[in-house]
């Protein structure tokens, strides 16, 4: 942490401008249409100080020393003034508005590039990965990132004008412009300790609002758990505390600020105190005049707000070159699914299934599952049976490929599953998980997904889960929109959603992940029956991970996982007869029986 | 149900207001700050002075040039510039300190109403918009406060001064200044409803594109099952496009807003050069003094502009401000009576339903006049079909909502006057998500009883009957759960919560569906040691799987919204009805040996 800081101080000024480099890379024309607006703009400024100088000469003081003055030089002092200010508008409006137009290309072709590698990372990488910190990484990383730009044309005109006002100053006046010359440098100076200064709490700061909105968000996640247990004080407590380190950081940061704020202005204003007083001078030896006095005076004052742009510049940099590379940590990742080219045919049967010296485990060490060994013929249901932690979720998705096994293989009609190519996998099986997902959208594209399925068919998937009722009584039915600020469902409902969903693509290997946990046992059992009723024969292959005795009973055969393998397997009833721990497990409820008189 | 107040419809100065309200602090020494941006500002206009003084006096004064007084002049001006820079310093530093302290109290006070919110509206708001209120919302005021509350405090006063200067020169050519700027100045606030509406579209499609964004994160396993990649990214797409399309509206009426700002600048400077000679015709005014006025524009044009792009900063930040106070001005339905609130008998708790009703906003009633009382110390199983009010039942019980008509007491008191640190204690539902923190288990557990040791958390989970289970875990109670608890099973997760409200002793336990996750041998084995460890307490147990009821003391039978059914297991099954109809069902699924295709009616 500390060598990052260190490495961050030095580099930053390189990185940033590097940063700035692909943005102008993949923006040049933009770019150089605000950058010409800036120039425009910085040469006009500068104008702006010789018009002022050449009324001086040639208007104010020989009227004061004369008592009058050619209408025609008045006319042209103010065509002048305007003219320059019409022209600098222009400048500006191409500066501000080619600056955002820069930014946010940049910031929107980021966030297509990020959520895509989303979506192509692995399941195994996202695991690892914060919810909090990959949504920031794709939002307030992104924005931290190109944040430079904005000042962008405002700087490289600010350098222009600089050149402008040094040339100015040299035709005007050599020994005044020597003074101003030391002024420029000494800003630019200045500004560069400032960063350098900033640039490490910039960066903690950063990672310290990661922080803060990671732990909103898992707090907010766990509301329930929280009001339940009344914990509101605990929870406000962890998030002041680091709340407050925020606002110290914060406070810490607005010293360093604070401190050179008024240095950076002060700067030029002692500068044209000096030119003034050289100034007069000058004029006493018969060397310069009173407007070329106020030329350079004036050039100082102009071009002193300016100059700070190059300070806003190289201020963003520290926040966006940690931006990029918390970005770039994400788009370089090159884990990445590897997907064959193969297709599956599609015949009017289940998939054959199988499972070959499978192990994995999720952290090294821990065998999740040891060595399995399974074939599902098609059209055969096979219940996963096993205590709570036995392996059967990790399976499940293994099994729809959300993760790879470390070791073995899972084959479907024949085929490894690594080598099947994108969405082949997808087209012949569908998971329904534990837990339901829900997309911000209607009824109809949470179980259609985008695919296009006539809404016969999308009923009657709602129908086999036994979903139709309730879907029917909400206010738009298929068109109402659930997700987070649409209808709520109970969790139960959610599930039937998430089974309509597998169902409505007819799939020939469905995995049933403990999928009707939250649904009751007399809507559980019209699912199963509705399931059996819709489905041909053998028209699906179906792995059941169960625990009622009912849902087992659906099962050709159950798989008796114990510790990661498998611990027996054959039908319910021999497994009844022959296994005391499965007997024990299954079989829990009947010792518990009362009898009904 | 209440949503959470956008805050669109206050305006401005309320918004300000409102805040100053809920941070206090940033009022705190708010008349030095000013003060110190007083005199940083006045030293703006010391060298303008020294440009006039050194021309009228040090090189046209009556003498001929007078290169001691320019000397001296300039010592002068060059202190006035350390004083301005030393309270400018002082001025910046105080109100980052004001600014950053009174906006980690508002972000912690709205974090804080958050959880008082009811379940209702917290599981209604989109999470990843609620998130942004208490952290990127807040910084965006923070931000303007410190940078471009900085600049606007000196923009201010820095006209003023100028203007005061001027007066001092010249009251004809001020005239002509502040007319010049006058159509600037009138269309300021044209531009400010435009880009107040320009930031408003932004800001929402940010809260769009945010949960766009969050779908391929939050729902990485559903779009990996089925292939959904490239509808997934066409959604974002959209949002991303619709976002930058916002951003570059508002950004080029920003860009026209401050451009104006020089326009008025050189009509200005044309102005003062013309009438400030023809002025000097009359002696009215020196050459030194019109040459003062182009400086002193300079000093009134940069606010003016810097003013229009502060009114940008201001309009984020007042938009981020409004959406932060509008979470602290939605109602918390469930008020905590606070100091009044009455505390719980003593021991097991009675329970009261007195013609209780509910209904879900615009939605029909889920509850219809229940009047039900539990006797204090019994176990109460509650059954019925999904959506027969049972779980509805259980919040109104533990005051996760409140009842829309009737009465729920507790211990004979009204719930609504219990304080709720008192309801906390004593009353405690697990839900069906068990709900974890990414931390470790024993962190987890002692969210149900603050201060608990790793001993006490063992204890309890044997005193579950789960010790095998937490011998089995690689690292102990240090075992670390993952986001949301993902590295454990929603059964392990079920148990952890279990644990929790063992450790939180409660005199009313409520439990919805809480081992609905856990393999049936183990629940079983949970429901025999909670039978054990509630004996002499109150509990009301949710439960799909008729065991629990079986057990149960009493069983209460809903069935559309109505208390149907009442009564001890035995009797219920006789009776036939409802229940009846649940436990032939339970029968046939659970004891029935596997049955043959078709055969799984009862």
């Amino acid at each position: 942490m500390t060598d990052n800081l260190a490495s961050a101080r030095t580099g930053t000024l390189r990185d940033g401008l590097r940063v700035l480099g692909v943005a102008i890379r993949r923006e040049p024309g933009i770019f150089t249409l605000s950058a010409l607006g800036s120039v425009l703009f910085g040469a006009l400024t500068v104008a702006d100080a010789w018009v002022l100088g050449w009324a001086t000469d040639h208007a104010i003081v020989p009227a004061f020393r004369e008592g009058r003055v050619g209408s025609g030089v008045l006319v042209a002092v103010a065509a002048l003034f305007l003219g320059v200010a019409l022209l600098r508008a222009v400048g500006i409006v191409a500066r501000r508005l080619g600056a955002g137009v820069m930014q946010y290309r940049m910031q929107a072709a980021y966030r297509r590039e990020v959520t895509r590698q989303y979506l192509a990372l692995p399941m195994e990488w996202h695991q690892r990965h914060p919810t909090g910190q990959l949504l920031s990484n794709a939002n307030s990383d992104v924005e931290a990132a190109w944040s430079p730009i904005a000042p962008l044309p405002m700087a490289v005109g600010t350098i222009a004008m600089m050149v402008f006002a040094v040339v100015q100053m040299l035709v005007t006046d050599l020994v005044m412009a020597v003074v101003g010359c030391c002024v420029f440098p000494l800003v630019i100076v200045a500004n560069v300790a400032y960063q350098r200064l900033s640039s490490p709490l910039v960066t903690r700061i950063q990672a310290l609002r990661a922080e803060l909105s990671e732990i909103a968000h898992e707090s907010f996640d766990g509301a329930l758990v929280v009001k339940t247990l009344g914990r509101e004080a605990q929870e406000t407590e962890r998030f002041g505390a680091k709340a407050r380190q925020l606002r110290d950081l914060g406070i810490r940061a607005g010293r360093i600020r604070a401190a050179f704020d008024p240095l950076l202005e002060g700067l030029p204003n002692l500068g044209i105190l000096v030119v003034l007083g050289v100034g007069v001078l000058r004029v006493r030896g018969g060397a310069a005049d009173a407007g070329d006095v106020v030329t350079v005076a004036y050039l100082l004052t102009i071009v002193s707000f300016p100059i700070r742009s190059i300070g806003w510049l190289v201020g963003e940099f520290p926040r966006s070159v940690v931006g990029y590379e918390r970005v770039h940590r994400v788009l370089d990742e090159e884990l990445e699914t590897s997907y064959g080219g193969q297709h599956l045919t599609s015949p009017r049967h289940g998939v054959r299934l199988a499972v070959d010296h499978l192990s994995y485990s999720h952290t090294p060490g821990q065998r999740l599952l040891e060595d399995l060994d399974l074939v599902v013929e098609p059209g055969r249901t096979v219940a996963l049976v096993g205590a709570t932690a036995s392996g059967k979720s990790t399976l499940a998705s293994l099994l729809m490929r959300l993760v790879d096994p470390d070791a073995g293989a899972i084959t479907v009609d024949g085929t490894d599953l690594r080598d099947l190519a994108h969405g082949a996998l997808a087209e012949q099986a569908a998971l329904v998980p534990q837990g339901t997902f829900l997309f911000d959208d209607t009824v109809r594209g949470n179980v259609t997904l985008g695919a296009d399925v006539p809404d016969d068919a999308v009923w009657a998937a709602l129908r086999t889960a036994q979903a139709d009722g309730f879907v029917a009584a909400l206010p738009h039915g298929l068109d109402s929109r659930l997700g987070e600020r649409g209808t709520t469902l109970s969790g139960g409902q959610r599930q039937r959603l998430s089974l309509a969903r597998a169902l409505v693509r007819r799939p020939r290997l469905l995995v049933l992940d403990d999928a009707t946990s939250a649904v009751d046992p007399e809507v559980e059992q019209r699912i199963l029956a509705a399931m059996r009723e819709s489905a041909d024969d053998d028209a699906v292959t179906m792995v059941l991970v169960a625990y009622r005795k009912a849902t087992i009973a659906l099962a050709d055969e159950v798989v008796f996982l114990a510790d990661g393998t498998i611990a027996d397997r054959g039908t319910h009833a021999e497994l009844l007869a022959r296994n005391p721990a499965y007997a024990r497990l299954v079989n829990a409820y009947d010792a518990e029986e009362v009898p009904a008189s | 149900m209440t949503t959470v107040a956008t805050g669109e419809e206050i305006g401005a100065l309320a918004t300000l207001r409102r805040g100053l309200h809920f941070s206090p602090e940033l009022g705190d020494g708010l008349k030095g700050t000013l003060a110190l941006a007083v005199l940083g500002t006045v030293g703006r206009v010391v060298v303008p002075i020294a440009v006039q003084q050194t021309l009228d006096k040090g090189l046209n004064g009556a003498g001929g040039i007078d290169l001691g007084f320019t000397g001296r002049m300039a010592v002068v001006a060059a202190v006035a510039i350390l004083v301005t820079g030393v309270s400018s310093y002082l001025m910046t530093f105080r109100l980052f300190r004001t600014a950053e302290t009174g906006l980690a109290t508002l972000r912690t006070k709205a974090f804080r109403h958050v959880h008082e919110l009811p379940v209702l509206t917290q599981n209604t708001e989109r999470r990843g918009a609620m998130v942004s209120r208490v952290t990127s919302d807040v910084d965006q005021v923070s931000q303007f406060l410190v940078f471009g509350g900085i600049l606007a405090l000196v923009s201010v006063l820095q006209v003023i001064v100028a203007t005061v200067v001027m007066l001092f020169y010249s009251w004809q050519l001020t005239v002509w200044v502040w007319v010049s700027f006058l159509p600037l100045i009138s269309s300021l606030r044209y531009f400010q409803r435009r880009l107040s509406a320009a930031y408003g579209v932004v800001r929402r499609q940010v809260g769009l594109m945010l949960a766009a964004i969050s779908e391929p994160v939050v729902g990485a396993a559903v779009v990996r099952t089925h292939a959904i990649e490239s509808r997934t990214q066409a959604r974002i797409d959209e949002s991303i496009d619709a976002y930058q399309l916002a951003s570059t509206r508002a950004q080029g009426l920003t860009a026209v807003s401050f451009s104006l700002g020089g326009i008025s600048s050189g009509l200005a400077n044309a102005g003062v050069v013309v009438i400030g000679i023809w002025l000097g015709f009359g002696d009215h005014i020196t050459s030194g003094q019109v040459l003062a006025f182009a400086f002193l524009v300079s000093l009134f044009v940069g606010p003016v502009q810097t003013g229009t792009q502060v009114l940008t900063d201001a309009q984020n930040a007042i938009a981020g401000w409004r959406r932060t106070i509008g979470i602290l001005d939605t109602p918390a339905d469930l008020a905590d009576p606070g100091p009044v609130g009455v505390d719980l008998p003593a021991g097991a708790l009675a329970v009261d339903f007195d013609d209780v009703g509910f209904a879900y906003p615009g939605g029909p009633p889920v509850l219809r006049e229940v009047t039900e009382h539990i006797d204090p110390g019994t176990r109460v199983a509650v059954v019925g079909e999904t959506g027969s009010g049972k779980t509805t039942f259980a919040k109104l019980l533990t005051r996760l909502m409140d009842a829309g008509s009737g009465t729920v007491r507790l211990g004979g008191v009204d719930v609504r006057s219990v304080g709720f640190d008192a309801l906390r204690r004593r009353v405690v539902m697990v839900p069906q998500e068990g709900f974890l923190f990414d931390s470790t288990l024993l962190a987890n557990a002692q969210y149900g009883r603050l201060g608990a040791i790793a001993d006490d958390v063992r204890r309890a989970v044997t005193d579950l009957g789960l010790a095998d289970w937490l011998e089995g875990l690689p690292e102990g109670l240090q075992t670390r759960v993952g986001q949301r608890g993902e590295s454990l099973s929603a059964g392990e997760r079920q148990l952890v919560a279990l644990v929790r409200a063992h450790l939180a002793d409660p005199d009313l336990l409520v439990l919805d569906e809480a081992t609905s996750a856990v393999d049936p041998e183990l629940e079983v084995r949970i429901g025999r040691a909670l039978e054990r460890l509630m004996a002499g307490r109150t509990s009301v147990t949710i439960a799909h799987r008729l065991t629990t009821a079986e057990n149960a003391d009493e069983v209460i039978v809903f069935d559309a919204g109505r208390v149907v059914q009442r009564g001890p297991h035995a009797a219920l099954v006789a009776q036939g009805g409802v229940y009846g109809r649940l436990h032939a069902s339970w029968v046939a699924q659970g004891s029935a040996p596997a049955p043959a295709p078709g055969t799984l009616e009862p």
